[in-house]
């Protein structure tokens, strides 16, 4: 049997563990952050986190312990911008991608010099998840998701109402904090096996997907979970079947789900 | 004897980044009052609005808040944003997050609030819409909904903005008789921003009028027989 063979790989083991945790976290995440008109914040962050690994690995530290302290700062940075009312949050977002970038081009130009490497940070390998990460991936993501089911009705109301909650006295600041936080966390560690080019992709599409089908915000967070988690396992199968890369794997798989909620919603309207 | 002060404004500018755009006001709102707030654009009614919400401190002066008021315990219709009208959320559940203010440290909702919940969703007729996508909604029963959500957070003060833009007079009117129901049968005082003059001199106790060259504070007759009001009428 081809699924017990798939499997019987440890780095197929991993990447399921990893991705399957990393999908659920992005796609609650997700939720709030579409609705909030913030995909592009996690676009962003998949840039920034692009130049943090290759400086991480240019300076040999543990990748993961460089990462995440920059992204979540920039999550910080790109969340100050996102509410000002005098930038032009959009262009600032998309001048930050292209700088990270390019700074993370250079860095891995000048060091291993490895085209290699580049490929496999844009659009991300299924070899790249060690031991380690997989630990790290369990714990962060556990926080993720216990910090979601508690704050799940604050957060709610902050994503529905910011000026509302603000009157009545929730601290909205600091819920917009721990979902960039949140996020941050999110993108870094699913990054590597995704890829930074397509990693947003993982926040956004499950949602979209959701809403399309759903009316409830409770039934769109749990039916972008579900969705988020089969469109990786699909993607992870297909990729170790057809052996194309994983990342784009689960993107197309996200897609299709997509176009056949739109098709579904479009009929039901009908 | 005189009702009990819910809110105060005393000599208070207004204003962002050292620029005043309201200058030396005092106000005073007490239970159940009912009171308009009308002006030319950008004479500062938003920035007013938002300073009596505690969202935008005050360049000098005090803003004075009742005990409850500083719990957060008062309702606000916020102007619908671009995100909500395809929000995908049911009634029910818009309306619950507005009890958010007194669960505390808890993380969920209690069996009380959520019959307050309800009990508010009846109140202004929505409750046969529990089950509904908030974004399926017509604009009336959209504001009837925040407005049920409002009524969760708050007992005895409701802050609206605008509460009528984009509603067909029909809506409005309904809008109105809901106001003027909760200020008279349960006390509770309300403060409205608005453009529609004509309606609001018919429920309003008391004007404020902010325009470009001063503030004009009074009762509804008053504000029509003084020069501002009378520049108003002629115009509309």
């Amino acid at each position: 049997m081809d699924f017990i063979q798939m499997f019987s790989y440890p780095f197929m083991q991993r990447a399921l563990i990893a991705g399957v945790l990393v999908s659920l976290c992005a796609a609650l995440l997700g939720v709030s952050l579409v609705l909030k008109r913030y995909s592009m914040i996690g676009d962003g962050l998949s840039h920034v986190s692009f130049g943090a690994l290759a400086i991480a690995v240019a300076l040999d530290f543990t990748p993961l312990y460089f990462s995440i302290p920059v992204v979540i700062l920039a999550a910080f940075f790109l969340l100050r911008m996102a509410n000002h009312p005098r930038w032009n949050s959009d262009a600032a977002i998309a001048v930050m991608s292209a700088s990270a970038l390019a700074i993370g081009i250079i860095v891995i130009s000048r060091t291993t010099g490895m085209t290699t490497d580049v490929d496999n940070y844009m659009f991300g390998s299924v070899l790249a998840m060690t031991k380690e990460d997989v630990t790290l991936s369990v714990i962060l993501c556990a926080a993720v998701l216990v910090l979601f089911i508690l704050f799940y009705h604050k957060l709610f109301a902050v994503t529905f109402d910011e000026s509302f909650s603000r009157a009545t006295g929730l601290n909205v600041d600091w819920y917009n904090t721990l979902l960039a936080i949140l996020t941050a966390l999110t993108i870094v560690l699913g990054m590597r096996m995704m890829g930074a080019m397509l990693i947003s992709s993982l926040v956004i599409f499950p949602a979209l997907t959701a809403m399309r089908l759903f009316k409830s915000f409770r039934g769109v967070v749990i039916c972008s979970a579900v969705t988020s988690v089969s469109c990786f396992c699909a993607g992870l199968t297909a990729s170790f079947v057809l052996s194309t890369p994983v990342g784009a794997s689960v993107v197309v798989a996200n897609l299709a789900l997509f176009l056949l909620s739109c098709v579904a919603a479009a009929l039901r309207h009908r | 004897m005189e009702r009990p002060e819910l809110l105060a404004c005393r000599d208070v500018s207004l204003g962002y980044e050292g620029q005043s755009v309201l200058t030396h006001l005092d106000l005073s709102i007490r239970e159940g009052d009912y009171l308009c707030i009308v002006g030319d654009n950008g004479s500062g009614k938003s920035t007013l609005l938002r300073g009596l919400l505690g969202l935008l401190p005050p360049q000098s002066g005090e803003i004075w808040r009742s005990a409850e008021l500083k719990r957060g315990n008062l309702g606000y219709l916020p102007q619908q944003t671009r995100a909500q009208r395809d929000f995908p959320a049911t009634v029910y559940e818009v309306v619950l997050s507005g009890c958010l203010n007194k669960k505390g440290m808890h993380f969920f909702y209690s069996p009380a609030q959520k019959s307050e919940a309800l009990m508010n969703m009846g109140k202004l007729g929505v409750l046969e819409l529990k089950d509904q996508c908030y974004r399926d909604l017509s604009g009336g029963q959209q504001q009837r909904v925040l407005l049920a959500r409002a009524l969760c957070a708050a007992h005895k003060l409701l802050i609206l903005d605008e509460p009528i833009t984009g509603l067909d007079p029909a809506a409005a009117q309904d809008l109105y008789k809901i106001l003027s129901y909760l200020n008279k049968k349960e006390g509770m005082a309300i403060v409205m921003v608005t453009h529609d003059l004509k309606a609001a001199l018919q429920s309003a106790q008391r004007v404020l009028h902010i325009g470009r060259r001063g503030v004009f504070l009074g009762s509804a007759g008053e504000y029509l027989a003084s020069p501002m009001g009378k520049r108003f009428r002629e115009e509309g």
